[in-house]
C-alpha cells in the first residue's frame, strides 16, 4: 500500500524528519485557508501516487492566499496519468540551493535493507541509474544491525554531500531509518531532499509504500487506504475480501492459487484472447468463494465468456465440482456469459460429470488448460459476433 | 535418495493442534512421514491421534529426536516460532504460514542462515519426496517417485506439473515449493545445488514467476554450475506492472521482474522454457526419454 505525499510527510514528522509545514486541502476554499494560516509564499501540490505531476501542471506557487485558491481550482479534478486529484498539499515554498535524493528500501536479492543516496535529486532516480549508475551509492544494511552511523557516513560522503548539508543529511537519515522500520515499510523514498539556502535540510517529497502483511500492526496506516482508487469490480472484490485485480480484456478468469491463475492469463493471450481479471480462490475454493467471485466477474459488462480453472489437490474434483453448481444456482440469471470449467487432479472426472449433469446450459467441460482456454476465447469470439448482428 | 525430506525425516508440527496443523501433518503422516512430536504451548501431555504434543520445541526435540519441524502457526506467531525451531537445534524447518511481515521475515531469514538452518517458505506448500516423505500440504497422491527434480514458487503450478508429468509416466525425487513471499528462506540457487548433487536426480523443472530477479540469478548459476538439464516455466507474461499477483512477491516493479526478461535469461543460459505448464512437463518428459 503506498502512502499519498502529504501522509508520508505526516508519518516522516512524526519521527523527526524535517519536511517543509504544510497540510492537506480537499477544497480550493480549504486550499486558500492553509496557505493563509501558513503565511509567506506557498507550494500547491497535486496528490497522486504517480510519477511525473510537476510537469503536468500538478505543482503551482502560490503568492497569496488567493492565488492558492485559484491553482487548487485548476489542480483538484485534474487527470494525471489516468490518476484524478482529489486533494492537494499545500506548504510553504522553501528556497533550494541543493537537491539530493536519500532512499531505505527491502532488498530481495540481497535479502536485507539497502539504503541509497545521490547528490543528483530532483529527477526520477531510474533516470540518474539509467544514465550515471556511479552517481547513485547504495549501501546494504544487515537487518539484523540495522542502519549504524558508518553507513551514514558511507552514504553522505560517498554520495557527495554539500559539507553544510552532511549533519542535517545524517539526522534525516536516522529518522527515516525510524520509519522504515516502526511503519513497517517496503520503501521510504525521499526526493529530493533540499538544502536551502538558509541551511536547512528537509523532505520536500516523500514517498512511503507500506508492507501489506504488516497493516495489522499498524491500524492507523490501514485506514489511509485510498478509497477513491479501486474501479467498481475492484470495490465489490475488496468488500467480498477477494484477490481480484482488473485487468482491460473480455474473458473473465478464476482458479485456485496465484500461480496457476496467472499462468491461465498467459494461456488465454497465446489462445487469441485477453483476460479480463485475475482472480484468486485459494487452496480451498468453496462454494461461497465461488459464488463471490463469479459474482464479481459477471459485474464486469466487458467480459464475454469466463474461465474456470481448478486443479483439485486435497480440495476434491467433485467438491469443486458442487462448489460451482452451488454457485451458478445461487447467481441464477446473472450468469449471462458461457461458463468454462477446466477441472483437473483428484476426482477431477467425478467432477466434470457432475457439471455435465447439471441443467445449466452455460457450462462446458474441459479437461486440459489448453482446451479450455481455446474453448473459452472461442465463445467469446462468438458472444461478440452475437452482440454485433 | 532425495532431497531436504525423506525416510530419516523426524517430523515435530508446531501448531499441531489447530484446524490445518492436524489435518496436513496426519495426511503427511498417512503418506509415510515419520511424525514424532506436535508443538503447542499450554497443551504439553495431550496428543493429536497418538502424537505427543509437547508446550516447547525443546521439549520435542529431546523427547524425540525431531530433526525437521513444519510450521502451521499464524503469521503474527510464525516468525517466533521458526526462532524457537532454530534455538532448539531443528535442521530443517518447513513454513507454510502467508502473510508474514516482511520486516521480520527479513531479519529471521539473516539469523537462521547464519545458525546453519535450511529454512523452505514462508508462504510455500512444503516438499515432498514421493514415496519417502511428505512435509507441508502438497497433494502426495497426484505423483509417485522418479527421476525428475522440481523447485517451483508456485504451489497449485507445482500439482499441475506433477500431475501432467504422472500422466505421462514421469515422477519426482523431490518437489519443493520454494514459497511466493519476496523472501524466501531457500531460493531457486540453493535447490538446485542441492538438485545436482543427488545422484538420482536426472533433470530438473524450475517453475518460476513474475517479481524479483531470482530466476535470472538461477539461470546464471545453471549456465555456470550444472551438469544436469534444467527445464522451466514462468508464469506471468500478461501481468500488469505494479500490481501483486496473488503472492506477495509476484509484483513487476517499474519494468524489472518481468516474465518475459526471466524466460529469456533461462533461454539465454540453455535452459528450454516451456510456454505454459503442459508444455513444462513435456520438456521435462522428454529431458528424461531423450
Amino acid at each position: 500500500m503506498d502512502l499519498f505525499e502529504h501522509q508520508a510527510k505526516e508519518l516522516f514528522a512524526r519521527h523527526g524528519v524535517a519536511v517543509p509545514r504544510g497540510r492537506v486541502a480537499w477544497s480550493p476554499e480549504e486550499a486558500e485557508a492553509v496557505a493563509a494560516e501558513l503565511g509567506g509564499t506557498v507550494v500547491v501540490k497535486a496528490q497522486v501516487q504517480v510519477g511525473g505531476r510537476g510537469k503536468a501542471g500538478g505543482i503551482k506557487l502560490a503568492r497569496d492566499p488567493a492565488a492558492a485558491r485559484v491553482n487548487a481550482e485548476q489542480i483538484i479534478g485534474m487527470d494525471i496519468k489516468g490518476h484524478v486529484v482529489r486533494r492537494v498539499l499545500v506548504e510553504e515554498a522553501s528556497d533550494i540551493a541543493a537537491e539530493y535524493y536519500v532512499s531505505i528500501l527491502h532488498d530481495r536479492a540481497g535479502k536485507g535493507f539497502l539504503a541509497m543516496a545521490s547528490a543528483e535529486g530532483g529527477v526520477e532516480i531510474e533516470e540518474v541509474a539509467a544514465r550515471d549508475p556511479g552517481a547513485i551509492v547504495r549501501v546494504p544494511v544487515n537487518p539484523l544491525i540495522g542502519l549504524r552511523p558508518y553507513h551514514i557516513n558511507q552514504l553522505v560522503f560517498g554520495a557527495g554531500f554539500a559539507p553544510e548539508a552532511r549533519k542535517g543529511a545524517a539526522e534525516i537519515l536516522t529518522h527515516l531509518y525510524d520509519v522504515f522500520t516502526a511503519a513497517d515499510c517496503m520503501l521510504v523514498e525521499v526526493n529530493p531532499l533540499v538544502l536551502t539556502a538558509g541551511g536547512q535540510v528537509k523532505a520536500l517529497d516523500g514517498k512511503v509504500s507500506l508492507d501489506d502483511s504488516a497493516l495489522f500492526r499498524h491500524p492507523d496506516l490501514a485506514e489511509l487506504r485510498d478509497s477513491f482508487a479501486a474501479d467498481p469490480q475492484e470495490q465489490a472484490a475488496k468488500e467480498k475480501s477477494l484477490n481480484y485485480i482488473k485487468l482491460d480484456g473480455w474473458v473473465g478468469i478464476v482458479g485456485n492459487g496465484a500461480g496457476l491463475v496467472m499462468s491461465t492469463l498467459d494461456v488465454v493471450a497465446q489462445a487469441g484472447g485477453k483476460a479480463a481479471n485475475f482472480l484468486d480462490l485459494g487452496g480451498g475454493a468453496s462454494a461461497d468463494s465461488m459464488a463471490a467471485g463469479l459474482e464479481v466477474i459477471l459485474s464486469d459488462p466487458k467480459v464475454r465468456s469466463v474461465l474456470v480453472n481448478i486443479f483439485g489437490g486435497i480440495t476434491r474434483g467433485d467438491l469443486v465440482a458442487q462448489g460451482i453448481l452451488d454457485a451458478l444456482e445461487r447467481l441464477g440469471d446473472q450468469v449471462r456469459v458461457p461458463l468454462v470449467v477446466r477441472l483437473d487432479g483428484t476426482n477431477a472426472e467425478e467432477g466434470r460429470e457432475l457439471l455435465a449433469k447439471s441443467s445449466s446450459d452455460k457450462v462446458v467441460t474441459a479437461a486440459t488448460m489448453l482446451e479450455a482456454a481455446a474453448k473459452a476465447v472461442e465463445l467469446a469470439g462468438r458472444a461478440a459476433e452475437g452482440a454485433n448482428n | 535418495m532425495a532431497i531436504l525430506v525423506d525416510k530419516d525425516t523426524r517430523l515435530v508440527v508446531q501448531g499441531l493442534t489447530g484446524r490445518e496443523g492436524r489435518f496436513h501433518a496426519l495426511r503427511n503422516r498417512d503418506y509415510g512421514t515419520h511424525l514424532v512430536a506436535g508443538v503447542t504451548p499450554g497443551k504439553g501431555g495431550q496428543d493429536v491421534d497418538g502424537v505427543p504434543v509437547y508446550d516447547t520445541v525443546a521439549q520435542a526435540v529431546a523427547a524425540t529426536g525431531a530433526n525437521t519441524s513444519l510450521i502451521f502457526v499464524p503469521a503474527r506467531f510464525a516468525v517466533d516460532a521458526l526462532y524457537e525451531a532454530a534455538d532448539a537445534g531443528v535442521g530443517t524447518v518447513v513454513l507454510v504460514t502467508e502473510n508474514i511481515p516482511v520486516l521480520d521475515m527479513t531479519r529471521a531469514y539473516n539469523y537462521v542462515r547464519a545458525a546453519g538452518v535450511t529454512l523452505v517458505g514462508p508462504n510455500c506448500p512444503g516438499v515432498i519426496s514421493p514415496g519417502k516423505a511428505n512435509v507441508g500440504i502438497i497433494p502426495g497422491e497426484v505423483t509417485f517417485e522418479g527421476p525428475v527434480g522440481l523447485v517451483s514458487r508456485s504451489g497449485t503450478l507445482t500439482y499441475q506439473v506433477m500431475h501432467e508429468m504422472a500422466q505421462a509416466g514421469v515422477g519426482q525425487t523431490t518437489c519443493v515449493g520454494i514459497g511466493g513471499d519476496p523472501v524466501v528462506g531457500s531460493s531457486f540457487i540453493d535447490i538446485l545445488t542441492r538438485f545436482e548433487a543427488d545422484p538420482e536426480t536426472e533433470a530438473v523443472v524450475m517453475i518460476g514467476e513474475i517479481g524479483g530477479d531470482e530466476e535470472e540469478r538461477a539461470a546464471q548459476f545453471v549456465q555456470e554450475r550444472m551438469s544436469k538439464p534444467v527445464v522451466a516455466y514462468i508464469a506471468g507474461f500478461e501481468a500488469p506492472p505494479g500490481k501483486r499477483m496473488g503472492h506477495a512477491g509476484a509484483i513487476i516493479s517499474g519494468s524489472s521482474g518481468t516474465a518475459a526478461a526471466k524466460a529469456k535469461a533461462l533461454e539465454a543460459a540453455g535452459v528450454r522454457v516451456g510456454r505454459n505448464p503442459t508444455e513444462a512437463a513435456t520438456l521435462a518428459v522428454s529431458a528424461i526419454k531423450g
